[in-house]
C-alpha cells in the first residue's frame, strides 16, 4: 500500500504531492542504479509477480529488473506461457497466483478495466502496467520524471502529444499526469485517430501539427500501429508521415529549448526521422533509464503494508 | 509518541567540547590522507560537516565527505505501516579508504548496522571507524563506537535531541532530553 | 482573330451582381465595362444579343469525362466542348476513370489536360483506393494537388466504418463528400425503376429503397459527425423526404438532381431505349413532381447533369445488363432545366441560376463566375423561349447517347464565353 492506496490503476489516483514524492523516491533509486552493486535489501523476502497478458519487452523487463534490484523475488507470467493460454479466466488465474501470497502484482492486459477488475478482488497490491486503451500510469510517470530530472518546471508549459491518441493509453495517462503537474496539453492527430468527444479530456485538440510547432515546449510522438490502421484510419504511411511525421523540417520549426520524447518502440522514418530521434533535443534513451528507477520507487512505495501488530516507532 | 518535557543536558560549551574530542580522536587514529568522513542522514551529516570544518581550520586539510541514507537497509521495513521516504546516498569511492562513519546519537545500534551493510554493498574500505557525538546506551546489537563525544544515561522511553546552531532556530548548540 | 476581346450588345443581364439590359465589353478576357450604349473600340467584334438573356457561366458539379482510360467515350477536351455549348464554364469531374483518380498523380494528370480545355475542370477525388470501398485514398494529397471534393460515384461505400473514417478524415481538407447512394444487393440486375412499367416490359426493376436505405445511412452518419454531405443524383421522392427532414434538423446535407430525373419517367422504357437505361433509373411522375418541388423550395441545391458518355457500340445493343448505364447531359443541362423549371413557372431565372451556378459553386468551394468589371468573363447568352429539336447533330461532345434524342427543348444557347474567351457561337465551337 502507498498511503491509503492499495493499488496504482490510474494516474488520477495520485495527487500532485504524491507524484512529487514518487519523483523524490525515484531519485534515490537513480543513485542506487549508478552503483556498481545495484542491489539493495529493501524488498528482501517480498514477492513480485509480473502478469503480462499482452506481449511486452520493455515494461516487463523494466519491472523485473526493478524488483530484482530491490532484492525481491520476481516471477514472470506472460501471454505465451501456457498457464495464461489455457483459457482459465482472469480471476481464477489471479486467485491461484494469490495463493502464493505475492506482495505486488504487476498486470498488463488487453482489455480496458481488466486491471481494476483484478485489483478490486485481490488482497495484493496491483500496479497497472497498461490496460487496453485505458491507462499506462507508470509510463506517464517515467516520462514526467525524465523531464523532472533535467530540471524541467512543468507549471504553464505546453506539451504536444502527436499520434494515435484514440488507441493510446500512454496519451491518456500523460494528459492526466501533466495536468496534475500544472502543464497544459494539446493532442494532435488526424480526425480518425482522435477519440470521439475528445473535448471531454482536459486537453486541447487539433488536426494540423505545423502551426503548433513554434509554441511547444515538449513534443511527445506516439507510436502508430501502421499495419493495423493503414487504409482504414488514414490512407497510406506516406500521407500520414507527410502530415504528422516529426521530420527534420518540422524539428527546425520547434523552439530551440523544445524537448522531443517517444515512449518507444519508434517507427523510424515515419513518426520520427532518425536524425531527430538521435538528435540533441531528444530524451528518448533517458526515458528508458529513468523507467527502472521509477519502477523501483513504485515497488518500494507500494510494498509497504499496514502492520498487523501495534505500530512501531522510529528506532535508532 | 509525544514528549511533554524537554531539558538541556549538554549546553553549547559541552557540545563544542564533545565535537573537538571527536576531532582529536580522528586525528590521532586516522591517516588523514586516506580518510573519508561519512555522515548518516540526517543528524550525522551535520556533525560530519562540523568536523570537516574544524579539521580544515586546524590542519588545512579538506577531507572528502559523503552521506548515507540508510532507509533501504533498515531491518524494520516490513514492520512499519508505510515505507518511509527515501533519498539518495552520496559516497565518493570508499574502496581501500579509511571511512569514519559519523552519527549524532547512538542508541540501539540498528542504524549503524544498516549503514555498515550499505557501505559494504557499495565498496570495500580498508577500515571503518564509528564516531558518535552522544552515546545514550540501550544497545540491542553488538555495536561499539570507536570515538565517543559524550555519554548520557537515559530511560528507554526518553528521546535525545541534538540541535546545531547552523540548522536550528535558537542559535545555540545543545543536546536535550525529551520525556513523555 | 482575338476571341478574348469583344462587345456584347443589348443583352438582358441577370446575375447576382445586377440585372438589366446593357452592353458588356470584354478586353483580353476581362470584363472591362458594363453599361448602356458602350462605344465599340476600333477592330473589336461586336455581337448583337438583343432579346437574349446573358447569364454567368454555369457550374455542372457532376460530370464523367472518361479521361484517363476511356478516351473512346470522351476526353477532357471533347467534354469541355459539350459543356460550353450548354453555357457551362465550370465542370467537376468524377474519379471513376481508368486508373481511378485516387491519388495525386492522376489528379495532376487531369488538371494538366484541363489546361487546354475550353472550360474549367475541377477534379473530384475518390474516397477509397480504386473505389473498392476497402481502404482510404490519399485525400489530403489529392486535395493539395487540386481535388475539390471526394466521391466514389458509381458505387456506395458499403462498409459503414470505412465511410465513417472517411468522413472524419476528410475534416482535414474541409471539402464536400459526395455520396452515390445505392445498395447493390437491392439493385442487382435491375435495368429500370421497379414499378408498373417494369412489370409491363418484363424488365427487372430497382426499388426506390435501394437508394433510400443508403441515403438514410449516409445522412445519419454525417449528421452524427456534423460533417457536410452531398447526395448525388437524387431520384426518389422518399429520398427527398429524408433530405428535407435532415435539413430541417440543421444537418449539413445538400442534394442534387439530374435534368432527366426532372423531365422524364419510367415510361421512356416502354420502347426499351438503351439511352434511358440510367442509374439511378427514371422513376414515376410522382417522383418527378416531388423532385421539381424540391428544386423549387431549395431542398435540392443543385441541378447537375451526371453526363455519362458511352460509345455507340456499347449502347447499340438490345437492352440488357451488358448495356452501360447513363445518358450524356452537358449540352442539354440548361435546355432541360429551362424547359422543366423556368417555362413551367417553377422558378424564375434567378432561382434557376442559383441551382445551376451559385449553389454548386459554393458547395465545391470554387468562385462562381461574377459579372462585373475587373472579373474574368465566364458567361453565356441564351433565348429561353426558342425551341429546338434534339438530334445527333445537336451535340459537339464525343458521344451521342442522349435520352433526349428526338425531343424538343426550349432554352437555346447562342454564345458562350469561358476562361475569358468566346468559345461557342451560333452552333460552332471556337477552339
Amino acid at each position: 500500500m502507498y498511503k491509503d492506496k492499495k493499488d496504482l490503476i490510474s494516474i488520477k489516483d495520485l495527487s500532485r504531492g504524491d507524484i512529487e514524492e514518487i519523483f523524490t523516491t525515484s531519485r534515490a533509486f537513480k543513485e542506487v542504479i549508478a552503483r556498481s552493486n545495484k542491489k539493495v535489501p529493501a524488498l528482501r523476502g517480498r514477492t513480485v509477480i509480473n502478469l503480462f497478458y499482452e506481449p511486452s519487452t520493455r515494461t516487463k523487463s523494466s519491472f523485473e529488473i526493478a524488483g530484482k534490484r530491490l532484492s525481491a523475488d520476481v516471477i514472470n507470467f506472460s501471454a505465451s506461457t501456457s498457464a495464461l493460454k489455457k483459457g482459465e479466466s482472469l480471476l481464477d488465474t489471479a486467485r491461484n497466483l494469490e495463493a502464493m501470497m505475492p506482495d505486488i502484482l504487476v498486470v498488463r492486459h488487453a482489455h480496458s478495466g481488466a486491471v481494476r477488475y483484478l485489483a478490486d478482488r485481490l488482497a495484493s497490491s496491483v500496479l497497472n502496467a497498461g490496460d487496453g486503451q485505458n491507462e499506462h500510469p507508470t509510463q506517464a510517470l517515467l516520462d514526467a520524471f525524465t523531464l523532472h530530472e533535467r530540471g524541467f518546471d512543468f507549471t504553464g508549459k505546453h506539451f504536444a502529444i502527436v499520434g494515435d491518441i484514440v488507441h493510446s493509453r500512454v496519451a491518456k495517462s500523460n494528459i492526466f499526469c501533466l495536468r496534475a503537474l500544472g502543464a497544459r496539453v494539446t493532442v494532435v492527430a488526424p480526425p480518425t485517430l482522435m477519440p470521439p468527444f475528445v473535448q471531454e479530456l482536459p486537453a486541447a485538440s487539433r488536426y494540423d501539427l505545423d502551426p503548433l510547432l513554434p509554441e511547444v515546449d515538449v513534443i511527445m510522438m506516439l507510436r502508430v500501429q501502421f499495419e493495423r490502421h493503414q487504409g482504414k484510419r488514414f490512407p497510406t504511411i506516406r500521407e500520414y508521415a507527410s502530415l504528422y511525421g516529426l521530420n527534420r523540417a518540422r524539428a527546425r520549426k520547434l523552439p530551440d529549448h523544445a524537448v522531443i520524447m517517444h515512449p518507444g518502440p519508434i517507427n523510424r522514418g515515419i513518426e520520427l526521422d532518425p536524425e531527430v530521434a538521435d538528435g540533441p533535443r531528444s530524451v528518448i534513451l533517458d526515458q528508458v533509464t529513468h523507467g527502472v528507477a521509477l519502477r523501483m520507487a513504485l515497488l518500494y512505495l507500494f510494498a509497504g503494508h499496514k502492520a498487523k501488530s501495534a505500530a512501531s516507532r522510529e528506532e535508532n | 509518541m509525544t514528549f511533554t518535557k524537554e531539558c538541556t543536558v549538554l549546553n553549547q560549551d559541552m557540545v563544542s567540547r564533545a565535537i573537538h574530542k571527536l576531532v582529536h580522536l580522528i586525528k590521532r587514529n586516522c591517516r588523514l590522507t586516506d580518510t573519508i568522513l561519512v555522515g548518516i542522514k540526517t543528524g550525522g551529516v551535520h556533525i560530519a560537516e562540523r568536523i570537516r570544518a574544524i579539521l580544515a581550520e586546524q590542519e588545512g586539510i579538506h577531507l572528502p565527505g559523503g552521506s548515507l541514507d540508510i532507509t533501504l537497509y533498515r531491518d524494520d521495513l516490513s514492520r512499519i505501516d508505510y515505507y518511509p521516504s527515501v533519498g539518495p546516498s552520496s559516497l565518493p569511492n570508499v574502496t581501500d579508504k579509511i571511512v569514519v562513519l559519523i552519527d549524532d546519537v547512538l542508541f540501539t545500534g540498528r542504524t549503524v548496522r544498516a549503514a555498515l551493510t550499505e557501505i559494504l554493498d557499495i565498496g570495500r574500505p580498508q577500515r571503518i571507524y564509528l564516531a558518535i557525538l552522544v552515546d545514550r546506551g540501550h544497545r540491542e546489537l553488538p555495536i561499539c563506537p570507536d570515538f565517543t563525544g559524550a555519554t548520557l544515561t537515559t530511560e528507554r522511553e526518553e528521546n535525545v535531541q541534538v540541535y546545531l546552531k547552523e540548522f536550528d532556530a535558537g542559535n545555540q548548540d545543545r543536546v536535550t532530553l525529551q520525556s513523555p | 482573330m482575338n476571341h478574348a476581346t469583344f462587345l456584347l450588345r443589348n443583352g438582358h443581364l441577370i446575375s447576382r451582381e445586377q440585372e438589366g439590359t446593357c452592353d458588356i465589353l470584354v478586353r483580353n478576357g476581362i470584363i472591362s465595362d458594363i453599361g448602356q450604349n458602350l462605344a465599340c473600340p476600333e477592330g473589336v467584334p461586336s455581337h448583337d444579343v438583343s432579346g437574349l438573356i446573358v447569364l454567368p457561366g454555369l457550374v455542372d458539379m457532376h460530370v464523367h469525362l472518361r479521361e484517363p482510360g476511356r478516351e473512346d467515350k470522351e476526353t477532357i477536351q471533347t467534354g469541355a466542348r459539350g459543356a460550353v455549348k450548354g453555357g457551362i464554364t465550370h465542370v467537376a469531374c468524377m474519379p471513376n476513370t481508368q486508373p481511378v483518380n485516387d491519388n495525386a498523380s492522376v489528379t495532376r494528370y487531369i488538371l494538366d489536360k484541363a489546361k487546354n480545355a475550353l472550360c474549367y475542370v475541377h477534379p473530384i477525388g475518390a474516397i477509397t483506393k480504386n473505389q473498392a470501398g476497402e481502404s482510404l485514398a490519399e485525400m489530403v494529397d489529392m486535395f493539395r494537388a487540386g481535388a475539390v471534393a471526394f466521391s466514389d460515384d458509381g458505387y456506395s461505400v458499403l462498409d459503414s466504418q470505412i465511410l465513417r473514417q472517411a468522413m472524419e478524415y476528410n475534416r482535414i481538407t474541409g471539402t464536400l463528400l459526395i455520396s452515390h447512394c445505392e445498395d447493390p444487393a437491392l439493385s442487382e440486375g435491375g435495368l429500370m425503376h421497379e414499378g408498373r412499367v417494369s412489370l409491363a416490359t418484363g424488365l427487372k426493376g430497382i426499388p426506390p429503397a435501394a437508394e433510400d436505405v443508403i441515403i438514410q445511412r449516409d445522412i445519419q452518419l454525417a449528421e452524427y459527425l456534423d460533417v457536410p454531405l452531398h447526395i448525388a443524383h437524387l431520384s426518389t421522392r422518399t429520398g427527398l423526404e429524408i433530405v428535407a427532414r435532415a435539413k430541417e434538423r440543421g444537418a449539413k446535407i445538400s442534394a442534387e438532381v439530374t435534368p432527366h430525373h426532372l423531365a422524364l419517367t419510367e415510361d421512356e422504357l416502354y420502347s426499351y431505349n438503351t439511352n434511358a437505361k440510367i442509374n439511378p433509373p427514371l422513376r414515376t411522375a410522382e417522383d418527378t413532381a416531388a423532385l421539381k418541388q424540391g428544386v423549387k423550395n431549395g431542398t435540392i441545391d443543385a441541378i447537375a447533369s451526371d453526363h455519362a458518355p458511352h460509345t455507340r457500340a456499347e449502347k447499340e445493343i438490345n437492352l440488357c445488363a451488358d448495356v452501360p448505364s447513363g445518358t450524356i447531359g452537358l449540352e442539354t443541362l440548361f435546355p432541360v432545366a429551362v424547359t422543366e423549371c423556368f417555362q413551367s413557372g417553377l422558378l424564375d431565372m434567378r432561382g434557376l441560376l442559383d441551382r445551376l451556378c451559385y449553389r454548386p459553386a459554393r458547395l465545391l468551394n470554387i468562385s462562381a463566375p461574377a459579372l462585373k468589371p475587373g472579373e474574368e468573363a465566364n458567361l453565356f447568352a441564351c433565348d429561353p423561349d426558342k425551341e429546338q429539336l434534339i438530334t445527333e447533330d445537336f451535340f459537339v461532345s464525343k458521344s451521342r447517347n442522349s435520352v433526349f434524342l428526338g425531343k424538343r427543348l426550349k432554352g437555346w444557347v447562342k454564345l458562350t464565353v469561358a476562361k475569358g474567351r468566346l468559345c461557342y457561337l451560333d452552333g460552332r465551337i471556337i477552339e
